[in-house]
């Protein structure tokens, strides 16, 4: 009210080109405010939309920004989800802030002594100098054996998942 | 020197190889790596790498295990024991009982895959029953 009435004042006074752009600048103002305001909202539930196949990434938007937390499995995902949050509403997004995590899922190792060392036996059958162990799932090879036939021998080993072969005690002739 | 830099020229040419769903991660001292070879000669390849960087693989900081994609249903495989024949057996397991015996470089048909350590074989005679599968290198 008391910008209205200055503003009358200063028409009276015949500056009202000047109070005019003062009053323009103040309405833009107060609309982008506005807008930005609503949209940020709307821009979270629009992003969240594209990103709900990722169940532990969480999205934020401030001011148009998108900002991305959280885990993903893989770099593919990680980006691919940065272009899915820009282009949820490529005219409203200001940017997409990316700051995803990838975690890959740890690769399984066969931590099961008793299945391992049958397996183990079974794997090392035909190599009758070769000794093994297996403890907390970790195949130790003792013994000697030929040298055409350590890679045989250890490719057999690791396709059995271990966590790690241990052959620095295995004498090679 | 961390195990990705002192394997790195391993882990390039795995990545540059077309190797399907290669992992790669360094666990509890270890490098576990992952994947499947698109045939039998980038799998060989690998290992020699590996063998190079680590003669006899005598570090054991690695773990690889590659598996082929050509060994697949019907296809053919051949027997790369060492010197002997390749027993075929009634099961999948060593105490299983002897059916028949597979001949060195003999090429033999992969009826299906029981598990990653047996596979379920026939002859060219009509012999069935399962073998190990480390000495099964897929052809092509």
């Amino acid at each position: 009210m008391l910008n209205t009435k200055m503003e009358l004042e200063m028409i009276k006074k015949g500056r009202s080109t000047w109070s005019a752009i003062l009053l323009a600048l103040l309405l833009t103002g107060s609309i982008v405010a506005c807008k930005s305001k609503v949209s940020d909202a709307n821009l979270q539930a629009k992003v969240e939309t594209v990103t709900a196949g990722s169940p532990n990434v969480v999205v934020g938007v401030a001011e148009g920004v998108v900002t991305l937390t959280g885990t993903v499995a893989t770099e593919e995902e990680k980006t691919s989800l940065g272009e899915a949050a820009k282009n949820a509403d490529a005219n409203n997004v200001k940017s997409v802030v990316n700051e995803l995590i990838v975690e890959q899922a740890p690769i399984q190792t066969n931590l099961d002594d008793a299945d391992l060392i049958t397996k183990v036996i079974d794997a090392t059958k035909d190599y009758p100098t070769v000794n093994v162990d297996v403890k907390d799932g970790v195949i130790t090879v003792t013994g000697n054996i030929e040298q055409t036939r350590v890679q045989p021998l250890k490719m057999a080993l690791d396709a059995l998942n271990p966590k790690k072969v241990d052959m620095s005690a295995l004498a090679i002739n | 020197m961390g195990l990705l830099d002192k394997y790195k020229i391993l882990l390039d040419t795995a990545k540059s190889a077309d190797i399907l769903d290669l992992q790669v991660a360094e666990q509890e001292g270890v490098l576990q790596i992952r994947g499947t070879a698109p045939n039998a000669d980038v799998k060989n390849k690998l290992w020699d790498i590996y063998n190079q960087i680590d003669p006899n693989f005598l570090s054991g900081d690695v773990v690889m295990n590659v598996d082929v994609s050509s060994a697949i249903v019907g296809s053919e495989v051949r027997v790369i024991t060492e010197s002997t024949n390749l027993n075929i057996r009634k099961g999948p397991g060593t105490d299983q009982p002897i059916v028949g015996k597979a001949a060195k470089d003999e090429v033999i048909t992969l009826i299906s895959r029981a598990n990653d350590q047996w596979w379920l074989v026939r002859t060219r005679d009509g012999e069935e029953g399962y073998c190990y599968a480390q000495y099964l290198e897929p052809i092509g």
